[in-house]
C-alpha cells in the first residue's frame, strides 16, 4: 500500500481556507452521511464489511443508524421482493430531507438474476435513486467509492436550493 | 474422486440440450421381498384401501384414497412408529388429468425407515388437514395452499405463508407464468401509488441486456457520463477523480504526480 506524504507546514501553511457558508454546509452534510441499515440479501454482508474496521466507514462520517428518522442515506443492499416493496417506500418517506439513495448490487439496480414474479425489477420503480452501484455483490471498496462519488455530488449541489415539486418517484 | 473430463469446449456447449427431457424413473420393486415394509403394508391393508404400493430407492410408496389421509397417518404414527412428517406438498397434474397429487413424506427415527403416502384430489376438492397429527404439517399445508391453491379443511390458521395476503394466483402452478401475471407485474405500483401511476412508471424491463443508444437520458457513453437529466457531454469526464479541482474544505487535494511513495512503512 502506497503511503503519500503530505507536507502541510511547507506548502501554504495549515489547511485552513475561507469559504462560503454554502460550501461549508454541504461539506458538513457530505461528511456526515448517516446511512440507514438496509441489508436485504448477500450485499448486506459487503455493506457490513465496509462498516467494520478493515474498510471503516466511520472515517467518511458514514455511521449506520437503525432508524429512518436519523438517516440521510439509504443503501439498498440486496434483492427487493414485491412483498417488501411497500415497506421500503414507507421507510424512505420517513427519512427527513435532504436524503439520498444508493442502489447497491445488480438485484437492487435491475432485479439482477431474479427475473421472476416475486422480485421488484429495480428499486427505482419505487424510490428515486442517486447512485447505481454495479456488482454481484460489489466489494466494500466499490461501496466506499460510491459514497465518495455521492459526497462529491452533494458538494456540487446548492445547500439552500428550492425543493422541486416532487413526483412520487 | 470424480472422473476427469475435457473442459476445453465447455463454453461452446448449450447448457440445456433437450428442454423436454424427462428423467428416467428408478426401478419399482415389489414390497413382498422386503421384510420391514411388507409388514407395514399388511397392517395398512387390513384397515384401509391401498390402491398401489411399491418400493423405490429403499422407500415404500403407498397410494391411498384422499378421504382416508387422516386415519392412515394416525395409524402410521401410533401403530407403525413413523414419528416424523418430514415434508408434505402437492404436485400439479392439472394439465394431464385435472388433479393434484398430494404426498406425505414419513420418517421413523426409531426404526430407521422412510415411506411416502400419496393421494389424488381434483382441482376444486379440498383435503383434510393433518395438523393435529403432525405439527409440522401446519406450515407445510399453508405453503401448499399459497403455492398451489390446494384448499385444506379444518386448518387452524389457513392463510398465505410466503406471498403477501392480497396476492392473486398461486405461483407454483404450472399454468402460472414465470414473470407473473398482470396483477403480479404491477403489484408494487398498484399497492404503493395506485393504478393511475402505471402509465407514469411504465412496465417492468425484463431484458437484463437492454441498451438504447438513442435514449441519452438513461444511457451514456462510457467515460462520458453525466448526471441524470443533464445534456450528454462531448468531453470525456473523469469519474475516477472524487475530489474537486480546488480541493475540499480542510482537505488538500492529492496530486498524484507530486506525491511521494515511501520506500518502507513508518
Amino acid at each position: 500500500m502506497a503511503q503519500h506524504q503530505v507536507r502541510y507546514l511547507q506548502e501554504g501553511g495549515l489547511p485552513v481556507v475561507l469559504t462560503t457558508a454554502d460550501k461549508l454546509l454541504q461539506w458538513g452534510r457530505s461528511n456526515s452521511l448517516w446511512a440507514l441499515t438496509y441489508g436485504l440479501a448477500c450485499c448486506a454482508i459487503e455493506m457490513m464489511a465496509s462498516g467494520a474496521s478493515r474498510y471503516d466507514f466511520d472515517r467518511f462520517g458514514t455511521i449506520f443508524r437503525a432508524s429512518p428518522r436519523q438517516a440521510d442515506l439509504m443503501i439498498v443492499a440486496g434483492t427487493l421482493t414485491k412483498k417488501h416493496a411497500e415497506f421500503i417506500r414507507r421507510l424512505y418517506d420517513q427519512m427527513s430531507e435532504p436524503k439520498w439513495v444508493i442502489s447497491m448490487g445488480s438485484c437492487a439496480n435491475t432485479g439482477g438474476m431474479f427475473n421472476t414474479y416475486a422480485t421488484v425489477q429495480g428499486v427505482d420503480r419505487i424510490i428515486p435513486v442517486d447512485i447505481y452501484l454495479p456488482g454481484c455483490a460489489p466489494r466494500p471498496e466499490t461501496l466506499q467509492y460510491a459514497v465518495m462519488m455521492l459526497q462529491k455530488q452533494i458538494r456540487r449541489e446548492s445547500a439552500f436550493q428550492k425543493l422541486k415539486p416532487k413526483r412520487l418517484v | 474422486m470424480r472422473r476427469y473430463q475435457e473442459k476445453n469446449n465447455v463454453q461452446k456447449k448449450a447448457y440445456y440440450n433437450d428442454r423436454f427431457w424427462i428423467a428416467p424413473q428408478l426401478p419399482k420393486e415389489s414390497v413382498e421381498n422386503d421384510k420391514v415394509f411388507s409388514k407395514d403394508l399388511e397392517s395398512l391393508k387390513s384397515k384401509f384401501e391401498i390402491k398401489e404400493a411399491y418400493i423405490q430407492r429403499g422407500q415404500m410408496v403407498v397410494y391411498i384414497d384422499a378421504r382416508d389421509n387422516k386415519a392412515v397417518l394416525t395409524h402410521l404414527r401410533d401403530e407403525l412408529s413413523y414419528n416424523f412428517l418430514s415434508e408434505m406438498s402437492a404436485i400439479d397434474w392439472l394439465a394431464k388429468s385435472n388433479e393434484f397429487e398430494i404426498f406425505y413424506q414419513m420418517l421413523s427415527t426409531s426404526k430407521r425407515k422412510r415411506m411416502r403416502v400419496k393421494c389424488f384430489i381434483k382441482e376444486n376438492e379440498a383435503i383434510e388437514s393433518v395438523e393435529n397429527i403432525y405439527k409440522s404439517a401446519n406450515w407445510a399445508e399453508r405453503e401448499m395452499y399459497d403455492m398451489m391453491g390446494v384448499k385444506v379443511n379444518n386448518h387452524s390458521y389457513m392463510k398465505r405463508i410466503l406471498m403477501p395476503d392480497d396476492w392473486q394466483g398461486h405461483p407454483l402452478r404450472k399454468s402460472y407464468p414465470l414473470h407473473g401475471d398482470e396483477a403480479a407485474q404491477w403489484y408494487e405500483i398498484d399497492k404503493i401509488f395506485g393504478k393511475d401511476y402505471r402509465e407514469i412508471i411504465g412496465p417492468e424491463n425484463r431484458d437484463a441486456a437492454y441498451v438504447n443508444e438513442r435514449d441519452t437520458k438513461h444511457f451514456a457513453r462510457i467515460r462520458h457520463e453525466v448526471r441524470y437529466g443533464e445534456e450528454p457531454s462531448k468531453e470525456p469526464t473523469d469519474l475516477m477523480e472524487y475530489q474537486e479541482e480546488d480541493g475540499v474544505f480542510l482537505i488538500k487535494k492529492l496530486k498524484k504526480d507530486e506525491s511521494i511513495t515511501l520506500k518502507e512503512r513508518r
